[in-house]
């Protein structure tokens, strides 16, 4: 501030630091609520899982529920739809995974059904691999959900979820 | 520039509110005054046609969110109660709608009038990327408004669009939710949009203002590229010549834009946007509204998630840079007969990706909207800075009037 040779910070240096960083710190805690508020409230975190009855999906069929506002297909797979999904060599899926990391019993495969490259519901026994096709940008997903081809980059999320019973299922 | 006359008052009032506040003159220096190229053509009547889309959207808004509920269970419904039982609501609604895609008609005439005219070269840097800034922020109100009707295009139109964050590495995910308010597209998005769609266009206002600001510092720009040199002989006062150039050009404006409102008022529209939201199912054919088809085509061309978005945004923001890139002497394109022909050829390009994004992703489509994205970047990358370099261009004249033959002795333009 004054003609420093070799400045010994002076009272006034001292508060005007101490003041800027006080300033710095009310400034950022009264930006925070504002950005903050934008995240998710206290009612959208609480919907935290919903409960299945599987009992009454047959063998090749996909389930559809709403978890989180987003969709969750449950699918009951055939005996080739398990075989498609074990037999692939990993090398040539494009985010390797083994279809038993992906299910907790080889006939259920439980998926977040938004495809994973911007969000588009994929249809499913469509494409290719017969597992999903995305008619928003043309990707396709096997009967483990994994991505095979098309502009998505990563396999159909595998929410968490839980066996109640062999009937039953808790998503979330 | 300076003008013809100097703003006398002139009643007392005017004298005393001049003293305080000197907005009055200011007004006659910037709208009455002040001195315009006498060459201009009609593509230099799309700023005040412009201008008014904006007044216009902005009333037509107001007035329409009087009756609009921001509400995921309610949105649709009071569309349809604007659309059938508000007085004259019909009449306002397709009057947004279409105003805003007349809005972006106009924005890309005049961005397109910048680009062979060699507007946005120096000294006109800076009111060029307020340009691109206006449109930017164009894009983003016409995204959120069309979020509202809250039909099945308006829904997974939001969900894509607000998907592109994801593609951020790391911190995607945190981003779109946060945008989002929650996990998917739903009542906190449509809130926060509508307060925001509700905002942006004041915005706007502000940022035509420092357009506006910019535009009168360094002049308006004229057909010829040639600066002007003899305000006296070369401009002639804002009004009433200007003025009723633009009316002119308005009223032939607003005949189109009457046309599309009254007779075809679902022309440019969608109609699964009829069909209620449904965030279980996804439409089998999604596209955005025409004016945002280019950009999308972009988005879609390239396999890979990152790049693909990445490419989307620098295909405006690339916009940005034209002063850098064209390294051009010669401002205009009249001068420039290599320059014309590239011109048409980014044109076509331009015009072809819109065509592109309405079609399926699949096929010769996809092959075509790669081969004429490439050809979007290199225009901007290598055929412009290039150009610059090697074109054997026209001499200019040396001056507007001597483009006109007003002075006899003065070199014809095209020799
Ligand atoms: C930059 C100017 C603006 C543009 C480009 C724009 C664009 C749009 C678009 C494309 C829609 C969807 C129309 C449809 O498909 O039905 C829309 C809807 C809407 N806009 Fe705007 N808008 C602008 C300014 C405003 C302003 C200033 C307001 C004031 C609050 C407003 C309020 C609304 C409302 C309430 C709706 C829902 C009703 C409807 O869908 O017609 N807009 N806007
Ligand atoms: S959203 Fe599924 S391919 Fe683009």
């Amino acid at each position: 501030m004054s003609n420093a040779t070799k400045a010994e910070p002076s009272r006034r240096d001292i508060l005007f630091l101490a003041t800027g960083a006080a300033a710095t710190v009310a400034a950022g805690a009264a930006v925070w609520p504002l950005i903050a508020q934008m995240n998710p409230d206290a009612s959208t975190l609480a919907l935290a899982s919903t409960e299945l009855d599987i009992s009454a999906i047959p063998e090749g069929q996909i389930v559809t529920v709403k978890w989180r506002g987003k969709p969750v297909f449950v699918r009951h797979r055939t005996k080739q739809e398990i075989e498609a999904a074990q037999n692939v060599p990993l090398a040539e899926l494009p985010d390797p995974q083994a279809d038993s990391a992906r299910v907790q019993k080889a006939e259920w495969l439980v998926v977040v059904g938004v495809c994973t490259h911007l969000g588009c519901i994929p249809t499913g026994h469509e494409g290719e691999f017969h597992g999903w096709f995305c008619p928003c940008h043309g990707s396709t997903y096997d009967t483990s959900g994994r991505i095979r081809s098309g502009p998505a980059p990563s396999n159909l999320e595998v929410p968490d979820y839980a066996f109640l019973s062999d009937t039953k299922i808790k998503i979330g | 520039m300076t003008g013809h006359s100097t703003y006398t008052p002139k009643s007392g009032f005017a004298r005393w509110l001049e003293r305080r506040l000197p907005i009055l003159g200011f007004i006659h220096e910037s709208f009455v005054a002040y001195p315009v190229p006498k060459n201009l053509n009609y593509l230099w009547t799309f700023g005040a046609i412009l201008s008014f889309m904006l007044v216009a959207q902005i009333v037509t808004g107001i007035v329409l969110a009087m009756h609009y509920t921001p509400e995921t269970t309610l949105a649709f419904d009071s569309i349809e109660h604007i659309m059938r039982d508000v007085n004259w609501g019909w009449a306002l609604r397709y009057a947004h709608a279409n105003g805003a895609s007349m809005f972006f008609l106009a924005v890309y005439i005049h961005i397109f009038r910048g680009m062979y005219y060699g507007s946005y070269k120096e000294p006109r840097e800076v009111l060029w990327i307020l340009g691109v800034v206006i449109f930017m922020l164009m894009m983003a109100t016409g995204f959120l408004g069309y979020v509202l009707p809250w039909g099945q295009m308006s829904f997974w139109a939001a969900t894509v669009i607000t998907n592109l964050f994801t593609a951020i590495p790391y911190v995607g995910n945190t981003i779109t939710i946060w945008l989002l308010g929650g996990y998917s597209v739903d009542n906190a998005t449509l809130n926060r949009f509508f307060a925001l769609h509700y905002l942006l266009p004041f915005v706007i206002v502000a940022i035509v203002g420092l357009h506006v600001w910019a535009l009168h510092v360094t002049g308006q720009n004229n057909p010829t590229g040639v600066e002007v040199k003899d305000i006296k002989k070369e401009t002639v006062p804002f009004t009433p010549y200007a003025t009723l150039k633009d009316a002119v050009g308005l009223v032939v404006f607003v005949g189109l834009f009457a046309w599309l409102t009254f007779f075809v008022p679902n022309y440019t529209g969608h109609p699964d946007n009829y069909i209620e939201a449904n965030p279980l199912v996804t439409p089998p054919h999604i596209v955005p509204e025409w004016y945002f088809l280019p950009f999308y085509a972009i988005l879609r061309a390239i396999p890979n998630k990152l790049v693909g978005v990445i490419a989307l945004f620098a295909s405006i923001l690339i916009v940005a840079a034209l002063p850098w890139l064209d390294t051009s002497k010669v401002r205009s394109g009249v001068y420039r007969p290599a320059f014309k022909k590239f011109y048409w050829v980014f044109v076509f390009v331009s015009v072809g990706l819109g065509y592109l994004g309405a079609q399926p992703a699949e096929g010769v489509y996809l092959i075509a909207a790669r081969i004429l994205m490439a050809y979007y970047f290199l225009h901007f990358l290598v055929v412009l800075p290039l150009l610059g370099k090697y074109e054997q261009t026209l001499p200019e004249p040396r001056s507007i009037a001597a483009s006109l033959g007003e002075a006899a002795t003065e070199e014809k333009p095209h020799a």
